[in-house]
């Protein structure tokens, strides 16, 4: 790595100094194209974020792709039941490595206000690995580009190499996930232990 | 229309919206008469929807004659009767061309087990189609002659009907961060019990 203090010299005489981490990194943050598709009233708020007053191109994420080929990040923005969840399940699977989660709102981080309900999963991390969640019913624009900021630090700060590295660098890393079976009472299995360990409750 | 087995529901309270019994063997006769008729014209079905009636056991105290240290006296005793349930379907009338409604329509099963048929209405009026098929899925009434009676909320393979009285929903309360009331005990039954600590609190 370059000295901060160095580099900030070296600009100052005309040398521009980084690495190809920083680099790539940097070329990757900028062009998040997210995937097409709206789950619930979330989905309006997504909208709202890519039109003029929010405007989500500044963040190099206007590109909103229709097919999950050609997507880098997929925003869940509503209720996903367990009529929808196997194919979010399999949407992220034919997204290109490498990809991002979202999980925008109630309903997608924990099922919200339906949780008890008889059709709505309690949260799509127990099916897919997600990277920002953002609590709210529906969250203002706002708080989506505050995910979307985070999202951007979180690729920032990946190395290469080493453990952590990005899924795509990593010839052991597993992209896809079992997409869940839709069963005579529920989805089975309910949770992919894998991704989403029993989280522990502090009482 | 003689014999065609309609009565009326009333309704004692204050917004005092009777409705009508069908018979479910002549539901489609009354219900082209409501809709061709020139005074009613019935002309737009704007709901919809389900009942469930489990069954009611009733307790109830008769009176008998019994032979008592020989003789004979009157005692009241209590017996329990089981009043069979049914799934009932409520439709609501309007009519656009008259300015006047609603008429309420109901039909009941004759159980709520193997005998759960009733006649569809989607050849009256075809906005019946859809809602029918929700009241299929989620109170397994059987509409005979619906066009296309599959599952319209829940997925082909789901066997139960959620709106029932009954319906047992699947035990996933691993996981209740912020639980309480119902929801805290069913959660309670996943977690490991703690000293001086009341399950479900």
């Amino acid at each position: 790595m370059v000295d901060e203090g160095l580099k900030i010299e070296l600009g100052k005489q005309g040398v521009f100094v980084t690495t190809i981490e920083e680099l790539y990194n940097w070329g990757r943050k900028s062009s998040i194209w997210p995937m097409q598709f709206g789950l619930a009233c979330c989905a309006i708020e997504m909208i709202a974020t890519t039109m003029a007053r929010y405007d989500l191109a500044r963040f190099g994420a206007e590109v909103f792709r229709p097919s999950p080929r050609q997507a880098d990040m997929m925003i869940i923005s509503g209720t996903v039941t367990k009529k929808m969840a196997p194919q979010v399940v399999r949407l992220y699977n034919q997204m290109a490595e490498p990809k991002y989660v979202i999980a925008m709102g109630a309903c997608a981080i924990s099922g919200g206000p339906f949780k008890q309900g008889y059709n709505v999963l309690k949260g799509i991390d127990r099916y897919i690995p997600v990277d920002v969640h953002i609590p709210g019913c529906p969250p203002r624009p706002e708080a989506l580009l505050q995910a979307f900021m985070t999202l951007q630090k979180k690729i920032e700060a990946q190395h290469l190499t080493g453990a952590g590295r990005p899924r795509h660098l990593d010839a052991e890393g597993q992209g896809e996930f079992p997409v869940p079976v839709q069963g005579e009472h529920d989805l089975e299995p309910t949770s992919n232990k894998g991704v989403w360990p029993l989280p522990v409750i502090i009482r | 229309m003689p014999g065609a087995g309609v009565g009326i529901v009333s309704n004692p309270g204050p917004s005092g919206q009777h409705s009508l019994r069908l018979n479910p063997s002549h539901a489609a006769a009354v219900a082209k008469f409501l809709r061709d008729d020139a005074e009613l014209a019935l002309d737009f079905l704007s709901n919809v929807t389900g009942v469930d009636w489990p069954d009611k056991e009733i307790a109830e105290k008769v009176k008998v004659s019994k032979a008592v240290d020989g003789v004979e006296q009157t005692v009241e005793e209590t017996r329990k009767r089981v009043e069979p349930g049914c799934l009932e379907v409520v439709y609501h009338l309007f009519s656009v061309a008259r300015k006047h409604g609603p008429v309420i329509l109901r039909m009941r099963t004759v159980n709520r087990t193997d005998q759960v048929e009733l006649p569809s209405l989607t050849s009256i009026w075809r906005s019946a189609e859809f809602q029918e098929r929700e009241v299929f899925d989620l109170y397994g009434v059987v509409f005979t002659g619906h066009p296309d009676l599959r599952r319209l909320l829940m997925w082909d393979e789901f066997t139960d009907h959620p709106m029932r009285r009954d319906y047992v929903e699947p035990d996933d309360f691993e996981y209740e961060p912020t639980a309480h009331d119902a929801v805290a005990a069913r959660a309670a039954a996943h977690q490991e019990p703690r000293e001086g600590k009341v399950a479900g609190q």
